[in-house]
């Protein structure tokens, strides 16, 4: 089958749906790859780079929805882009069905199979094909890159000969994708950086990444619903964390906000209030500016400064970050076609009990098939741990007695050992006890990577035994004196095998 | 010229040697010499013997030597390094068969008369050199058996195996009892052979019952058994040097296995009884594992490493399977050229025999400077960018120090789920000898690479 990639004609996009690198591992799924003419170049993909893997290039929009099979997008087709789509035909793209309805109806009646890259489900086998978690995570470094720009100061802080340069503190309302990927490039930054979620759990995940988790003092209400993301919270709960935010505004001088709840118009967090309190020359970053704004001020799309404050409002953070971002999509784009493509022979089989391309399915045959049902299991599993708590082995307790015991066990046997034998028993036996321990102190010594050599030659060495059968090979008896003579000649096996073989061994080591 | 003076001297020579001989292996500079000692020892402590004692039948003794010396050179320089640990087992097997027969030998040997007390202790150190000798004999060709893959590796487990156990220790105890005192009244014969066949038959049930990856502590303890072996005869010839070299070699021995036994968190009874996780009551399903398995390809693995700046290399049994060490070594050099810092770290227990890794790596060249025991490299995992794990899986999995639930919880385990990206090739996703599920694999920075490793890794060095 062939997958084509028109150009993107919304204004100021600037990504492209699939790099030459993973085009050319599309191609190695079976698939024929056609892309428009320029398609990649506001991404640095030049029609020459796409030529050099294999890929088509066609001239226009119009020969690529004419000639391929599936066609992979950004954004949503509009316009006369639509009626270029025809029934049968696949397309994969953000669509936002819960947004456009109108869009996902024209699809269905027009007998599409869409498959909507933000409707894949948030489990853990679908990660790879996450796209909004790519494009959040590009959305959260390039929010701190913005900030950076309209921010007049340095981050980090620095002690010059021309005096002290305080750090920069930065506050990152919402610790999703986005915010843990903000927190992360504003720490590297120098800066202080200090984080807030209304989902307790991503506290740990807060810390780790060395910024501060700021905690709300507030009776136990968890933040958290359906996959993972966040829900709406009681109105107690949001005034508590209003307060907090007034005064944080005060402090610090670098906002970042990246609330959103599925499905609903982004939560007011920093009102105009709050930004008059900010000092002059602060600046906020809505990374929310696209859904209404989390700041009140927010103009979407552009930078207004207002009291003083920078206000950022791009709603196109990933596509200013066009390569990258081009690349994460792609490589998502491409996983997801491998889970559809099962034989690697380049045709695409849409299994509808894949609960991954089910819930990526907006559309097919002409009926609409989203929502799609609940999710089985979550990303976070919800305390399904068996109760099985550990099996309590009590621990014995070792009380000192026992070695006590054991050693006046023994004393006592030696005493009684040394009562009975013989002198040059006991000759022998002191021998014997001061050998063990010479064994073991000079033993401990040995580095653990000469244990085999260690063993080969102890190995040899025990073959001292040979001393015994030498004695023996001199009796008159004539058949100790063949027993004698095959001892001689198994230990002997044992004397050189075991000296040559660690001779080899040792001489193999070097620096 | 008093020849038993000298005899005594060269003894004490010797024994002098032999623990030069040992401590020369503390560490890879001084180890070359010390082999050196342990074989002037030898060549002292035999030429002494045969021209101080032996009297006759040289004929016989010297064609007995040059023989089996001849064999025992060929097999040294013939065996491959994958195949050390059979040959260390089958080697014992010697010292042990030996000690049989020196024994045997000796009872028969009516030419020194003693009496009374020290008839019995003579008897009885017969005895004790005999039964050891036999269970390190039966002992070491069953775990040659099993490390040459004759014999299934897996454990055989007879219903009552310890009392089983029990019986013939009581047994070997009875007859001892008999042979003590029909040797005084000039017989004996009939106990001694009796329980030889006992120890030999212990000795099999005893290795059977142990599994494949216990075999590191198998292996070290019959080093040690060979020991106490020779030990004891040296009693029954009241012969110092030989006590003191058996003794020697018997404490090595022991020490071993104790180091193996908490390599593992393990017991040292509760692997000679054999089974793997049968003592503790809880089988092995440790909690469920979540999670989805990433596979990667040699390709992508190659950019991995070329990428990183650390790479950690953990290699296991299967490495040594799929005799892949000089391919790893290859990888090795080609990463360490551009300037990736490539190290290695080895678990005490990788491998079917202490230090088993090290001899590999050792002889595929890899310097042995880069090569790290657990206890020195598992801090540095965070700072490490890739950790490559071939064929292993026990000695890394994080339900060890996760799972008080799990049957190897507790075991020391190299982290390497704390590096930033893990790559394990393993040929299935079987779980590890212990049976446990590995969370490892599950991770998110884990990628699995199956296949052979051989053939994995030298796609991944045709990839760099």
């Amino acid at each position: 089958m062939k997958i084509g990639v028109p150009g993107e004609n919304y204004a100021g996009e600037r990504r492209v749906a699939t790099t030459p690198e993973v085009a050319s591992q599309l191609m190695k799924l079976g698939y024929g790859v056609v892309v428009q003419s320029g398609a990649g170049a506001e991404a640095n993909f030049s029609d020459d780079a796409y030529r050099s893997v294999g890929c088509e290039i066609a001239a226009s929009a119009k020969e690529i929805y004419a000639s391929s099979d599936i066609v992979m997008k950004v954004r949503a087709p509009e316009g006369a882009e639509l009626g270029l789509l025809r029934s049968g035909q696949t397309l994969i793209c953000f669509l936002w069905p819960a947004q456009n309805p109108g869009l996902l109806k024209t699809l269905t009646d027009k007998g599409v199979t869409a498959l909507s890259m933000d409707s894949v489900p948030r489990i853990s086998r679908a990660q790879k094909m996450d796209a909004l978690s790519s494009m959040a995570n590009i959305a959260g470094y390039r929010a701190v890159v913005e900030a950076a720009q309209h921010f007049g100061r340095f981050f980090t802080g620095q002690i010059t000969a021309a005096g002290k340069i305080p750090p920069a503190k930065v506050m990152v309302i919402g610790a999703g994708v986005a915010g843990l990927a903000a927190i992360g490039a504003a720490k590297s930054m120098g800066a202080i950086v200090r984080a807030f979620d209304t989902r307790p759990e991503v506290k740990e995940q807060v810390e780790s990444m060395d910024a501060e988790f700021l905690m709300l003092d507030f009776k136990d209400e968890d933040g958290s619903g359906e996959g993972g993301y966040a829900k709406v919270m009681s109105k107690e709960f949001i005034d508590a964390e209003m307060a907090l935010f007034a005064e944080q505004a005060k402090d610090v001088d670098i906002i970042i906000t990246t609330a959103l709840i599925p499905g609903k118009p982004a939560p007011r967090l920093i009102t105009a209030e709050m930004v008059e309190s900010m000092k002059d020359g602060s600046v906020v970053v809505d990374l929310a500016a696209e859904q209404g704004g989390n700041c009140e001020l927010t103009e979407p799309g552009r930078v207004a400064v207002k009291h003083g404050v920078t206000l950022i409002g791009y709603t196109d953070l990933p596509s200013r970050l066009s390569a990258q971002s081009s690349q994460l999509y792609g490589t998502n784009l491409r996983h997801l076609l491998t889970d559809m493509t099962p034989e690697k022979n380049g045709e695409l089989v849409l299994n509808m009990e894949d609960e991954v391309i089910r819930g990526a399915t907006v559309c097919t045959g002409g009926k609409t098939t989203w929502p799609p049902p609940a999710p089985k299991l979550s990303a976070a599993p919800k305390a399904a741990k068996p109760a099985a708590a550990p099996v309590a082995k009590p621990e014995e307790k070792k009380s000192a007695a026992g070695p006590v015991v054991a050693m006046a066990v023994g004393a006592l046997a030696l005493f009684g050992l040394g009562a009975v034998a013989p002198p040059s028993f006991m000759a022998h036996f002191t021998v014997f006890v001061l050998a063990c321990f010479v064994g073991y102190m000079v033993i401990w010594n040995v580095t653990p990577a000469l244990h085999t050599p260690l063993m080969s030659v102890t190995n040899a060495i025990s073959s001292i035994i040979v001393i015994g059968a030498l004695l023996q090979v001199s009796s008159a008896n004539s058949l100790i004196m063949w027993i004698a003579g095959f001892t001689v000649l198994i230990t002997s096996i044992n004397i050189a095998g075991g000296f040559a073989v660690t001779r080899r061994m040792l001489d193999m080591f070097r620096k | 010229m008093n020849s038993a003076g000298i005899v005594t001297v060269s003894y004490i020579a010797a024994t002098i040697l032999f623990i030069l001989a040992l401590g020369g292996l503390s560490n890879q500079e001084t180890a070359r010499r010390g082999n050196w000692y342990g074989i002037t020892g030898m060549g002292i402590a035999l030429v002494a013997t045969i021209l101080g004692v032996v009297s006759r039948n040289y004929t016989v003794l010297l064609v007995a030597l040059l023989i089996g010396g001849s064999i025992g050179l060929v097999l040294a320089r013939r065996v491959q390094m994958t195949q050390m640990p059979e040959l260390v087992a089958i080697l014992h097997s010697l010292v042990g068969l030996a000690a049989v027969l020196v024994g045997f030998a000796n009872f028969m040997d009516h030419s020194t008369a003693l009496v009374g007390v020290e008839k019995t202790i003579h008897d009885i150190e017969t005895y004790l050199g005999v039964l050891i000798g036999a269970v390190t004999f039966s002992g070491s060709v069953i775990a040659f058996g099993k490390l040459s893959g004759r014999i299934g590796g897996k454990p055989m487990l007879l219903p009552a195996r310890h009392w089983l156990n029990l019986g013939l220790l009581l047994g070997a105890i009875w007859f001892g009892r008999e042979f003590v005192l029909q040797s005084a009244a000039g017989g004996g014969m009939t106990p001694l052979v009796v329980m030889t066949v006992i120890a030999l038959l212990f000795g099999i049930h005893m290795v059977m019952a142990i599994g494949g990856a216990d075999m590191p502590v198998v292996v070290s303890m019959l080093n040690s058994y060979s020991g106490w072996a020779a030990s004891a005869t040296g009693f029954m010839l009241s012969n110092d040097l030989l006590i003191v070299t058996g003794a020697l070699v018997g404490s090595s021995g022991a020490i071993l296995s104790y180091i193996m036994c908490r390599a593992m968190n393990r017991k040292f009874i509760a692997v000679i009884a054999g089974g793997f996780g049968t003592g503790g009551g809880t089988t092995a399903s440790g909690a469920a594992v979540e999670g989805e398995i990433v596979p990667i390809q040699a390709e992508e693995t190659a950019e991995l490493l070329a990428n990183a700046k650390e790479v950690m290399i953990v290699p296991g049994y299967g490495m040594a399977v799929a005799q892949a060490q000089h391919t790893v070594y290859e990888i090795t050099k080609t990463l360490r050229e551009k300037g990736v810092n490539v190290r290695f770290g080895i678990h005490p227990v990788a491998g079917r025999m202490p230090g088993h890794m090290n001899v590999l790596l050792a002889e595929a060249k890899v310097p042995y400077d880069i090569v790290f025991e657990m206890d020195e490299i598992n801090e540095d995992f965070p700072d490490i960018d890739v950790s490559v794990v071939i064929g292993a899986n026990d000695i890394v999995n994080p339900s060890a120090q996760e799972e008080p639930n799990s049957p190897i919880a507790g075991m020391p385990v190299l982290e390497v789920w704390k590096g930033r990206t893990t790559i394990v090739l393993k040929r299935s996703m079987a779980t590890g000898y212990a049976g446990v599920e590995n969370p490892l694999f599950y991770k998110e920075n884990t990628r699995m690479l199956f296949g052979d490793a051989k053939d994995s890794l030298d796609a991944v060095l045709k990839a760099l």
